[in-house]
Order: C-alpha cells, then sequence, then structure tokens
C-alpha cells in the first residue's frame, strides 16, 4: 500500500490545489501514470502515481488547496476501496472515500505486498538498488545487475522497465551484429579500453541503407563552381520584409530548391529510379531534404515542389524540419522522394560527395557559401562562392548530362530573376 | 550554407562545446495556438523520452483569447459573438494562471525545459522565466520589475509580461508572453490574470517598435544566461544536442 502524498514543487511552494483526479476510486494505475493535476502559482503539473495497484482513496476533492507532503490518496491491492481513514487535517474527503463508520485502525502492512525496494550485494560489493521481481528476471535471463547501469528508479533503483529494456538493447545488438560483421577478415575491434554502445534502431537502418546504396550504384561526383552573389544581396534585401509579411525567415534554401526543381524538369533521367532493366521516369519533383537529428538522420520529402512559390518552399523546409526534430513526420512524409539534396554547408563543408538515396539515382550537395576571391572580367572581384555537387548513379546518368544539370542550377542562381516578396 | 545573415548576432562565436548544457530555439514565427501547442506536446514527449535536448520555442500568434486551468471564464468580458466577429480565437489550455491575450506584437516563448535538470523548483523557474524578460528589456533600455504576491513583469503600475506554465514529470511547457508592440486594445476585451491592473508594451514606453525580432534575439540570450544553456538555432542541419 502507498500514500500518495501533494509533493514539494519548489523550496518556496508551501501548497498546492488540486484540478483534477485523472482516476477514479477503484481505478487501476501503473507506476509513474498521471493520477492527478496540481495548481500552485502560475504552473500545473501532473502528479504521477508512486506505485501500481487500485486508487483505494482520494482524501481531497479538485479545487482543494493542500499543504505539501499531506497524503491526498491511497494506492493498494484494491481490496479496500473507499476504507481508509483520511488522515487528520482532510477536512472534505470526497464521497465514498469518507472514513468507515467507526475507527478502523490502520492494519499492518499487508504481507502479500510485495517490497517495493531491496538491496542486492553482488559480488563486485557495490550496492545494486532493485525489487525482488527484477532480480528474479536477472536470474532468468543470466544477468549481471551490475551491468544494467544505474536505474530509473528513485534513488537509481533498476527497475522492470530499465532491466526489460536491457535485455531488448543486448538482443537487438546480437541480432543486428550478423549483417553488420558479414566481412570476416575484419581485424578485432574490442582492444584496450573501451565503452559498448549498441547501434539504435534508426542508425542500423542508415547503416543497411549506406551499405546498399554504395554496392548498388557506381557513384561519380561532379562540382561546380556556382556564385551566389546575387541571391545573397537579394535576399539580405528581402529578408526583414519577407519575415514581416510571412512570419517566417527567409533562408538559402527555397532558392536552391527552386533552381533544381527546374533542373530535374529539364533534366528528367535526374528525377528517376532504377526498377531492374527499367528506368522510372517520375512526373512528380519530391525533393528529399537530408535533416540532421541528434539522433541520427532523416530525409522527409518536400512534395511537389516544382509547385511551390518561394514561400511554400521555405514554409515546407521549416514544417518538416521542425516535425522531423519533434518526431512527428508522417510515414508518406519520409517515402516517395524522386531526388535527394544535402546541405553540409551548414558544417561549412566546402566540398563532400553524398551518397545516393536509393533508389534514386542522383543527390545535390550545396557547400557553404563564402567569399572568395574569383577572376571576373579579368579582374579579381570578391564573390559569395559555393560548390555545388551532383552525386549521381553512373549505370543511368552520364558525366555530360550531370553538368549540364548543375549548370542548368548555376544559370538559374546567377541570373536570379524572380521576385522573392 | 551557414545562415550568417539571419542568425543573431551572438551566434558568430558559438560557445565551446559541451562547456554547458544545449538547448535549441525553434522560431515558428506566426503560428496559431493549437498548432503551436501540438508542437509542444511533440517535444515535450521527445524531452522525456530524451531524444533531444531543452527547447526554446519562439512564436507570434494570431489575436486568441486563452484561459488557464484555474481561469474564471467571467474574466472574459466581450461575448464570443463579438469575438468571432473580430477574429478572435478563444482557447482552453492546460497552463497555470487565469485568462491571457495573445496576438501580434507579442513575443511568446515556450520554454521545453527538463526541471531534472536545472532545479526541482517551479518557484525558482518562474523567477527565471522573470529574470529572463527583465534582463532582456534591459537591453533596450528599458527597466523593469516584479512585484511580490504577482508573477509576472511589470514596468510602473502595468504588467508587460505574463507567465502561465505546465508541468509534467518536471518537464515544462508553455512559458512566457512579452509585449512588444502587441495591440493593448485587445486586452480591453478580459481581465488579463484576473487582474484590473493596466497593460503596457515595449513599443508604448519606447516611443517606437523595437521589432519582435530583436526582441526575440535578445530573449534567446538572456535564457541562455539565466539557464546556463548554450544556445543554438534549431535548423534542419543543425548539429543536434550533442
Amino acid at each position: 500500500m502507498s500514500n500518495v502524498v501533494m509533493p514539494q514543487m519548489g523550496e518556496s511552494i508551501v501548497e498546492g490545489t488540486i484540478t483534477k483526479w485523472l482516476k477514479d476510486l477503484g481505478d487501476k494505475i501503473e507506476r509513474d501514470e498521471a493520477l492527478f493535476e496540481i495548481s500552485t502559482d502560475k504552473v500545473d503539473s501532473e502528479v504521477p502515481a508512486p506505485d501500481s495497484g487500485v486508487l483505494e482513496a482520494i482524501f481531497f476533492p479538485e479545487g482543494e488547496t493542500v499543504e505539501i507532503n499531506t497524503v491526498v490518496a491511497v494506492i493498494g491491492d484494491g481490496s479496500k476501496v473507499g476504507q481508509h481513514a483520511a488522515p487528520a487535517g482532510a477536512g472534505a474527503a470526497v464521497p465514498g472515500a469518507a472514513p468507515a463508520p467507526g475507527p478502523a485502525p490502520e492494519p499492518s502492512p499487508a504481507p502479500a505486498s510485495e517490497p517495493t525496494q531491496a538491496v542486492a550485494a553482488p559480488e563486485s560489493g557495490k550496492r545494486i538498488r532493485s525489487s525482488p521481481l527484477v532480480r528474479r528476471i536477472a536470474k532468468e535471463k543470466g544477468i549481471d545487475l551490475s551491468l544494467v547501469g544505474k536505474g530509473s528508479g528513485a534513488g537509481g533503483r533498476i527497475t522492470k522497465k530499465d532491466i526489460l529494456e536491457y535485455v531488448e538493447r543486448q538482443e537487438r545488438a546480437a541480432a543486428a551484429a550478423q549483417p553488420l560483421t558479414a566481412f570476416p577478415d575484419v581485424p578485432e575491434a574490442r582492444f584496450g579500453d573501451f565503452d559498448v554502445e549498441p547501434l539504435s534502431a534508426m542508425r542500423q537502418s542508415i547503416a543497411e541503407h549506406m551499405v546498399r546504396t554504395k554496392r548498388v550504384s557506381p557513384h561519380v561526383s561532379t562540382v561546380h563552381v556556382v556564385d551566389c552573389t546575387r541571391v545573397a544581396a537579394l535576399r539580405g534585401a528581402a529578408k526583414d520584409r519577407f519575415l514581416e509579411m510571412n512570419g517566417t525567415k527567409l533562408t538559402f534554401m527555397p532558392f536552391f530548391l527552386h533552381a533544381v526543381s527546374s533542373a530535374l524538369k529539364a533534366y528528367p533521367s535526374v528525377n528517376s529510379s532504377l526498377d531492374g532493366k527499367n528506368l522510372i521516369l517520375h512526373k512528380e519533383v519530391n525533393i528529399g531534404m537530408a535533416v540532421a537529428l541528434d539522433w541520427g538522420l532523416i530525409v522527409p520529402v518536400i512534395r511537389n515542389a516544382d509547385e511551390k512559390s518561394i514561400l511554400g518552399l521555405q514554409r515546407s523546409v521549416n514544417d518538416l524540419a521542425a516535425r522531423a526534430r519533434s518526431k512527428s513526420l508522417k510515414p508518406d512524409e519520409i517515402s516517395q522522394g524522386t531526388f535527394s539534396v544535402s546541405n553540409y554547408g551548414a558544417y561549412n563543408s566546402l566540398l563532400a560527395t553524398p551518397a545516393i538515396n536509393q533508389p534514386q539515382t542522383a543527390i545535390l550537395g550545396m557547400g557553404a557559401i563564402t567569399k572568395t576571391p574569383v577572376v571576373v572580367n579579368d579582374a579579381i572581384a570578391i564573390r559569395s562562392i559555393s560548390y555545388m555537387t551532383l552525386s549521381f548513379d553512373h549505370r543511368v546518368i552520364d558525366g555530360a548530362t550531370a553538368d549540364l544539370f548543375l549548370e542548368h542550377i548555376r544559370e538559374i542562381i546567377e541570373n536570379w530573376n524572380l521576385p522573392v516578396l | 550554407m551557414p545562415d550568417a545573415v539571419a542568425a543573431p548576432s551572438h551566434w558568430a562565436a558559438p560557445p565551446p562545446v559541451a562547456a554547458t548544457r544545449p538547448c535549441e530555439m525553434l522560431d515558428l514565427g506566426r503560428t496559431g495556438y493549437r498548432r503551436a501547442w501540438d508542437i509542444q506536446l511533440d517535444l515535450v514527449r521527445a524531452r522525456k523520452a530524451g531524444s533531444v535536448c531543452d527547447q526554446l520555442v519562439f512564436v507570434e500568434h494570431p489575436p486568441t483569447i486563452t484561459l488557464g486551468r484555474n481561469a474564471d471564464s467571467a474574466h472574459v468580458l466581450a461575448d464570443p459573438a463579438h469575438l468571432a466577429r473580430v477574429g478572435i480565437a478563444v482557447e482552453q489550455t492546460d497552463r497555470g494562471g487565469d485568462v491571457t491575450y495573445h496576438g501580434p506584437g507579442q513575443v511568446v516563448a515556450y520554454p521545453i525545459l527538463d526541471l531534472k535538470e536545472w532545479r526541482r523548483d517551479v518557484g525558482a523557474y518562474l523567477r527565471a522565466l522573470e529574470e529572463v524578460m527583465i534582463a532582456a528589456m534591459l537591453d533596450f533600455g528599458i527597466r523593469s520589475h516584479r512585484v511580490e504576491g504577482l508573477t509576472g513583469v511589470w514596468v510602473g503600475g502595468a504588467k508587460i509580461g505574463a507567465l502561465g506554465v505546465h508541468l509534467s514529470r518536471w518537464v515544462t511547457s508553455h512559458g512566457l508572453a512579452l509585449n512588444v508592440s502587441t495591440n493593448l486594445r485587445h486586452f480591453e476585451l478580459i481581465v488579463p490574470c484576473g487582474l484590473t491592473r493596466p497593460v503596457t508594451s515595449m513599443q508604448r514606453i519606447l516611443g517606437h517598435d523595437p521589432g519582435v525580432e530583436a526582441v526575440t534575439a535578445s530573449l534567446a540570450r538572456r535564457f541562455g544566461e539565466v539557464f546556463g544553456r548554450s544556445m543554438r538555432e534549431a535548423a534542419p542541419w543543425n548539429e543536434g544536442c550533442n
């Protein structure tokens, strides 16, 4: 049986108001599930259940203000719903939670209730806090609890969830070890001092994709120098007004996406996929945009990019990037790309050779725009220069096509003549 | 390509990696209340799962009246038909506090912070958010202050910055709203935070509009200082939280 108390929300906070009970008397609840909501000056908080079980008593109704550390509810095994005596000071108990008629003294803790916390002493001498259930799982699976690491429970206690996740990670890593170590003569990697980090599901899928694309497509890259001085000036002049009118910042991305869309229409083989002995020439221009996340990489797709205005492209970029980060992309927003772009220039990379996103046949890489001395009309001038790379599948695209494609982009960027606002 | 022109000036020299915990900024620009709330909910989920670092979301809402969990609907003075006619939305929310107004010219900042990695103290959190606004306004020569017992930021007797926060397992959502060039007449439709005190804006005090973009940049910098976070822009191509 666990008492649920009004939590201490801060040094200066002495009380909280119960705004909402999220569970009713007799409801089952899991440990850490939100049980009720409280309000302290300007802050609303959810309070999680300290234990799993059945909500047996609610001592204060919604709207009541209670001092911190006051018992507000009881979670038990379900045998005493509505039979707990309200603590001293509990003014208005919730109907149904009223004290049982006559004094009903609290019996000593039921022997059936599992102690929620225990200390195991492994041979290392390090004390690991866990419950009997966790130790049973560990024994069954033959796991040394000292390898599980610090638990997520109170005081670093290893919870059931921790150990099950550990088991899952180990099993996944074991499964992943198969294809990734497919080359038998790789020298031993485990030497010296090291940590072992199992690959996440996303990292494993990236790894497989990269191996496949390099094996399937003979990659060739060509690099063109693009003078971005004109669009940089245009963007500089328009960006304040653009922000004011549209509520979003104007970046270089929509300029390049526009130029890429136009080039893809002019050179359909670059906007294609290879399917066995057939080349699938896509009529839609769906541009994938590599988004770096701290847990990996994802390529959301801007659909029908050729039909979008500068504002429309900018909004798509912002929207897809924001949702990539919040993990709220829909499945159809990361599929059916017909071409991809990678903006590694953001990391100050001048020149790179990106890998093709299968089953597409090419990818455009954009280097950092830097002020560079160049020769213009036999004079040295300072221009904003970017190196642009097209990596292409040489089975499908010839070098000449790739160069014409990049020249098409260069022409549009260097002679930009579309209104931005 | 590095977006040097659009980036705030303090961005030029990024702080040393891992010197402080990172916090990513996301500027949603002009975005509806519901949509921004959905984004917050997604970020809170991701923050709890540990898949993103602390986040600071900036947004400017279209005219919207919001009611906190403790709101007294009598504090919305105008009738719903009138509000609908003039295009002001009314939204029920899960933040703390009473009734408030959001609209163009007001910078709204929604920090998605894990307070377990800062301080487990909601009082300290509110005072810190006030500090962020007070420090940011000093950048524009405005001296503002707290009023004992009344959460928010004040200039003279008028309220300029409001707070309302929601916590779920110590992960924050909602946050602060600072009036830069807000249409103050819209506040007459409500009793802001249940208080019958006047409301003001930076524009009214300065005599000119300092600009939402400049105030946003200042709030972001001050936020990093007050909370000890290294701020970085959450663009699709940034290097994430590592």
